[in-house]
């Protein structure tokens, strides 16, 4: 069949598509639900609506980037289940003394390792970090607003979370070089200073 | 009764009783399979759950990846056609609780399993499911052709996932894999705080 021939028919198809897509009955997809895409945009929005939230995931992916594999993929594997864990005690009514304390001595000390460059063991690396996700947990995994969907608002949470980790590891990457590795240090240090502000807050 | 037992028949019971179920049936208006189709799509919790088992199956290699493909979808459909032939009261979080949870730590610890260990959690999984989708439809009035529809979506998307999972070659997408298991864990995690809480 000639290229001139077939033009024409190609052309026939794609009218005849057109009109299949817009005849679609588009309206009847719409279907009874609510809170979904809220929940979402919520749990997704809710980590990065508080700065000592968001300093201290920055800064655990921050100290991952420092201390390079298998560090800088298990701090961001790990983190999540515990802080969702600590999103369990808090769903369960289960008391956890101190959570505004916890989440600012996270960002001190957090801030601190990188703007010392410490390098502990990995088991006491993931320890710390452990112990802090339970307070950040319990502080921000709890609050869906009515009518919301409790799965995607943890879903939305959980994600929202990761991606500072990300952001976190990927400010790190100029740990390899020299004026980089200041300047990370110079930031941890900035997040150990809001670190004691949160804590100066928590205490008033 | 101790408190302890007392708090645990109560937490076994928010978890496992009937409660109103939230099933995302969808009429598109285009015949029930089409429903069946885009009811997977707007069902997060069931969704979620056939990407963590094929993520799971796609870390365990072809081999799992192919017996979870066809064990999957056709429990699925058996299950759901279960659901609609025995009344019985919808089980809401339960399955999607615990199967994000336990399938998304799997995957985020990488933990090797042999092939037949993911066809048989892909059996669980979707007998859960698809009698979760079962009694919805029946409760709902729904025709179980659209079963059919769910069960070839759930087909689509598992084989998808797997293998693009299993064609990963570069270590850090292993890594990315697994970030996601544990993402999946955490969010199931959470359900359950809500489940139990009763405020999901």
């Amino acid at each position: 069949m000639s290229r001139s021939r077939t033009r024409p028919l190609a052309m026939a198809l794609q009218a005849v598509a057109a009109l299949a897509l817009a005849g679609l009955p588009v309206i009847a997809q719409a279907h009874e639900q609510s809170g979904q895409a809220a929940g979402f945009l919520s749990g997704l929005g809710h980590p990065v609506s508080g700065l000592d939230h968001v300093l201290a995931m920055v800064a655990v992916g921050l100290w991952g980037a420092q201390l390079g594999a298998p560090a800088i993929w298990m701090l961001p594997v790990m983190f999540p289940l515990v802080m969702a864990f600590g999103g369990l005690l808090g769903l369960l009514g289960v008391p956890l003394p101190g959570v505004e304390l916890g989440i600012a001595a996270s960002a001190i000390l957090l801030g601190a390792m990188v703007a010392t460059e410490s390098r502990p063991p990995l088991w006491l690396a993931v320890l710390l970090v452990a112990f802090f996700a339970v307070f950040h947990g319990h502080a921000h995994g709890t609050e869906l607003p009515p009518g919301q969907s409790g799965l995607l608002y943890s879903v939305g949470f959980v994600v929202a979370t990761g991606c500072l980790h990300a952001t976190g590891i990927a400010i790190g990457l100029i740990h390899r070089w020299g004026s980089g590795r200041i300047a990370l240090r110079g930031a941890g240090a900035a997040v150990s200073a809001a670190g004691v502000f949160f804590l100066w807050r928590a205490l008033a | 009764m101790t408190r302890k037992t007392a708090t645990a028949l109560a937490a076994a019971w928010l978890l496992l009783g009937p409660a109103a179920a939230h099933a995302h049936l969808v009429n598109t208006g285009i015949g029930p399979v089409y429903d069946g189709i885009a009811h997977l799509f707007v069902s997060f919790e069931d969704l979620l759950a056939v990407i963590a088992i094929a993520l799971l199956a796609g870390l365990n290699g072809p081999l799992a990846g192919r017996r979870m493909l066809f064990t999957l979808p056709l429990v699925w459909l058996l299950g759901g056609l279960a659901g609609t032939l025995i009344p019985a009261a919808p089980l809401p979080l339960a399955p999607a609780t615990l199967s994000l949870l336990v399938i998304g730590v799997l995957a985020a610890l990488d933990i090797r399993l042999a092939p037949a260990a993911v066809a048989a959690l892909a059996l669980v999984l979707g007998l859960l499911h698809g009698w979760q989708n079962g009694v919805a439809m029946a409760a709902a009035g729904l025709q179980a052709t659209g079963l059919v529809g769910t069960s070839g979506a759930v087909f689509v998307v598992a084989a998808l996932v797997a293998a693009l999972v299993v064609a990963l070659r570069r270590p850090w997408t292993r890594i990315a894999v697994r970030v996601a298991g544990s993402w999946i864990a955490a969010s199931g995690l959470l359900l359950l705080g809500w489940a139990l809480s009763g405020r999901a």
